[in-house]
């Protein structure tokens, strides 16, 4: 532990920092760190996706500061404006300042994603590694359950299901979640089952550790590399999902400055006024488009095989 | 028929800069038996295989001279290269299990060997096929033509890649380790086939293994290589007498059933070689 | 060959079981919804014998597993309910709508098809190359563009400013209702009566939607090609077939495709069921009167038979054309006996 303190200083030293022969387990830990940043700074396209990323995060954190108007605020002798100074990127049917409403949806929507990566990721991963660890007749029940669930179309389902509860930002999260999880419960079971049957997971279980403790300590951080990849990549598609949702009028529910939302309520606009559904169109474009550039560049660093 | 390769260096990028993985190799071979002896890495290989011009798209090829029967394999278009290819030069691979097309059956591939040079139906192909597997002594030729791969043995898969390099009637044949996949009751066997056939039709072998007595036994001349150099050239009866401590310590290192040891000496490696 | 029935047998079985945690879950999704389906049928402010005598007339007064029970028997019969927006039976709705959607799906694969192989192909074999690079942005913007900007888009320009495409529905007003239905296919319908110009305004309708389901799809399909491609080409059999002195073209098509081609059948197939789902969202942008507009049209007024029929029916066809991937592979791969 001593040489996590030691470890700080020395982190913009390269040379401590690449040595072939690192003098404790940190040095080893952050040299190798560093190498995979340095693979991964190397690719423009993933940095770009990366540093739109960290953008829209600020954007949604800081959205109070950096928006010009009150997103509710209409301003109904102003409809449909187009961009001016006044307004950055016009106003939408109510007259409210499109800028400030994409800037508080970017909270919208990443909160979604958050939300669902939240419930998604952690239930995927421990019925994947219990399923895997466990094998014989847990497996079988788990694997088929998420077998079921993949055999449906995802959106549908999501459909039927925000119907049947009612339209609206929570039940939107909880359908999109709903038909998440299975690919990671597949990605997680395929990891454990391989790294189940090495050595060193039969050196720890020599030593006397108990199955829960080789499962949490040993088997779910290896998966965490290809779990991270899949989640960056999920990411884009469910901020389509959310907007898809939002855009047949069962996710969120106007007023809120959801983006697929903002499309629905200004598509009758779009012949004439066209930048209105634009504008939120393009948002929901580039921050997909974000993740996937990130998630690629994240796919070709960690996990070299599948490139 | 003749190979001149000369100064032959080949690198391949790496995040660190260009790596060379052969460094001036030279050697000659015209229609004999040489054999090319090294551990993994060595380079001998990727020596046969810039021969062809088979390297991956990222390697470098460098040499003073790299030529096939008077052609530049370094200008060459991809035109002539065909031309050797699968002509006058055929290349048999280590384990037949990766290096047979697993959805086409050996007669589909072999016929497509012969076929490729010749103005001939698909029929006639597969005949052709068929009397090639009876020439590599199989005796079922007609139901191993019908096989996929998946369902030979290594032994026969490794006869099928045979008839397969010899369908055009090359002048040289590369074998890159064209035994070490398989069981030794099957060695002896497919280097006798191959011997045998290389001798009756006059050809140039190139046997590319890192089993030195094997080599010598079967070859004319042996070329050591490590590190991507190469050591020493010996001919084959001269291996006693070989003078470099890498060819020695290689010799040294072997167990012997007249002499036996206790323990068997590890190899050390002098960078000093490397000059 | 009775191992490999036997595999189908397995696969039969375990699709029996998909089927009926299909029916489950459609079934619950109808008994959690919070608006009373008896309410939903005849209005908010009928008397309360009416109430129950049509509580009881839809099964609703018995306990939710003989409910199940009579919902699997009226399934088996073929039986989805009537729909209160249309006042037609689901079966007939699905029969009338779904043909328009498969239509719109089939011509998006082929598209799809025809320019996502050759383009993962091209990318695989240019490994690295500033070609490469330009297929791969290309496919990740068509796995990051919502399909409704998209197709939004396309209206605007190649619809309202350039007039080169007709604008929504399937049809122009014209030409609505004038081919006898056949097949419910609007582009064979045509052909069979040999009417040229209602095939060229069905497939004119068709350009963009089609156009925009593929440019969706066609990303995935190029992407995945690419991969198998890159693993595919850097096999031994590759240097193999080079060695033979085959042609670059007979190497990357007859040897690496040949190698992929099951497994890209298998990719087809479940890009074929994710359209189904793409339909729906570029069916309300296209006006397009499938099953994926009828989907939508019925959630929004809360028409439970229509969504769960609908639900239940692209279900089951996602889950033959999952199916159709897996027997593909078995069937046609000589590695797998």
């Amino acid at each position: 532990m001593s040489g996590v303190r030691t470890a700080w200083p020395n982190l913009l030293d390269r040379d401590w920092l690449l040595t072939d022969s690192p003098g404790s387990r940190s040095q080893a830990l952050w040299g190798q760190r560093y190498r995979l940043w340095r693979d991964f700074s190397a690719n423009r396209l993933a940095m770009a996706g990366l540093i739109i990323v960290l953008a829209l995060v600020a954007m949604a954190i800081a959205a109070p500061l950096l928006a010009t108007h009150n997103p509710a605020q209409q301003e109904l002798t102003n409809r449909l404006a187009t961009p001016s100074a006044a307004h950055w990127l016009g106003t939408d049917e109510l007259g409210r300042d499109v800028y400030s409403r994409l800037l508080f949806g970017a909270r919208v929507t990443l909160g979604m994603v958050l939300a669902v990566v939240a419930l998604v990721a952690p239930f995927g991963l421990a019925i994947g590694c219990i399923a895997g660890y466990y094998g014989g007749l847990v497996d079988k029940i788990l694997m088929r359950t998420t077998d079921v669930v993949l055999a449906f179309p995802r959106l549908i389902l999501a459909l039927a299901f925000v119907a049947a509860i009612k339209p609206g930002i929570t039940s939107g999260i909880i359908a999109i979640a709903i038909t998440t999880w299975p690919p990671y419960a597949r990605l997680a079971r395929a990891e454990t089952l391989t790294i189940r049957n090495t050595d060193y997971i039969a050196a720890v279980r020599l030593t006397g550790a108990s199955s829960a403790r080789i499962v949490l300590r040993h088997i779910t951080p290896l998966c965490l590399g290809s779990l991270i990849v899949r989640v960056t990549l999920d990411m884009s598609s469910i901020i389509l999902f959310a907007a898809s949702l939002g855009f047949l009028g069962l996710g969120a529910q106007p007023p809120s400055p959801e983006w697929g939302t903002m499309i629905a309520t200004a598509r009758r606009f779009f012949l004439e006024q066209w930048w209105v559904p634009l504008m939120p169109g393009l948002a929901i474009f580039v921050a997909s488009l974000a993740f996937n550039l990130l998630g690629d560049g994240l796919r070709d660093v960690l996990d070299p095989k599948q490139r | 028929m003749k190979v001149e390769i000369d100064n032959l260096t080949i690198s391949f990028p790496s995040p660190q800069g260009m790596r060379a993985a052969v460094r001036g190799v030279s050697l000659t071979l015209g229609a004999e038996k040489l054999g090319i002896v090294g551990e993994s890495g060595s380079g001998k290989s990727l020596t046969a295989r810039a021969l062809l011009r088979l390297l991956p798209g990222s390697a470098v090829v460098r040499a003073d001279k790299l030529n096939f029967d008077g052609i530049d394999i370094l200008k060459a278009s991809e035109r002539d290269m065909r031309a050797i290819r699968g002509r006058r030069a055929g290349l048999i691979l280590q384990d037949p299990k990766y290096a047979l097309n697993p959805i086409m059956t050996a007669g589909a591939q072999i016929a497509e060997a012969w076929q490729n040079q010749r103005k001939a139906s698909r029929k006639e192909a597969m005949q052709a096929a068929i009397d090639l597997l009876a020439q590599v002594q199989i005796r079922d030729p007609k139901r191993v033509a019908e096989s996929y791969p998946h369902e030979l043995s290594g032994g026969m898969g490794q006869r099928v890649m045979i008839a397969m390099m010899l369908a055009p009637d090359p002048e040289l044949l590369i074998a890159d380790e064209p035994t070490s996949a398989l069981d030794a009751s099957v060695q002896a066997e497919i280097l006798r086939l191959m011997e045998d056939l290389v001798s009756r039709r006059g050809m140039g072998l190139m046997l590319i293994s890192h089993d030195l007595p094997l080599v010598s036994h079967f070859c004319d001349r042996v070329v050591v290589m490590y590190a991507g150099q190469v050591m020493e050239e010996l001919q084959a009866g001269e291996l006693v007498r070989a003078k470099h401590p890498y060819t020695r310590g290689l010799l040294e290192c072997l167990p012997s059933l007249s002499h036996p040891q206790t323990r068997l000496p590890v190899m050390s490696r002098d960078p000093a070689w490397l000059a | 060959m009775r191992g490999r029935f036997g595999r189908l047998g397995g696969l039969a079985s375990s699709l029996l079981l998909t089927l009926f945690g299909l029916v489950l879950v459609t079934f619950f999704i109808g008994r959690v919804m919070p608006i009373d389906p008896v309410l939903a049928v005849i209005g908010d402010h009928a008397p309360e014998d009416v109430i129950a005598r049509t509580r009881a007339a839809m099964g609703l007064d018995h306990s939710l597993p003989v409910q199940f029970a009579y919902y699997i028997r009226a399934l088996v019969q073929g039986d989805l309910g009537t729909s209160v927006m249309t006042t037609h039976l689901v079966t007939e709705d699905i029969a009338r709508y779904f043909p328009a959607t498969i239509e719109l799906a089939t011509y998006a694969i082929i598209l799809a098809t025809l320019v996502g192989v050759p383009l993962g192909v091209l990318a695989a074999v240019k490994q690295g190359s500033r070609i490469d690079q330009a297929i791969r942005v290309f496919c990740l913007a068509g796995h990051s563009i919502p399909i409704f900007l998209l197709g939004l888009m396309s209206l605007l320009v190649f619809y309202a400013t350039l007039d080169w495409a007709p604008g929504t529905g399937r049809a122009d007003v014209a030409f609505e209702g004038m081919v006898p239905v056949h097949t419910g296919f609007l582009t064979i319908d045509a052909l069979i009566e040999n009417d040229w110009d209602s095939l060229y305004d069905a497939l004119g309708h068709l350009v963009q939607p089609a156009g925009v389901l593929a440019y969706f799809s066609m990303a995935y399909i190029a992407r995945m090609t690419r991969a198998f491609m890159i693993d595919a080409l850097s096999g031994e059999y590759i240097i193999t077939a080079r060695a033979k002195g085959l042609s670059a073209l007979r190497v990357i098509w007859r040897h690496a495709f040949g190698n992929i081609a099951v497994r890209l059948i298998t990719i087809l197939a479940l890009t074929y069921a994710g359209l189904l789902e793409g339909a729906v969202v570029t069916e309300t942008v296209f006006s397009w009167p499938g099953l994926g507009q009828y989907l939508t049209v019925s959630l929004l007024n809360a028409d439970m038979n229509a969504v769960l029929g609908a639900t239940l029916v692209v279900g089951l066809i996602y889950m033959m054309l999952n199916l159709l991937a897996d027997a593909a592979y078995r069937l046609f791969d000589p590695r797998v006996k």
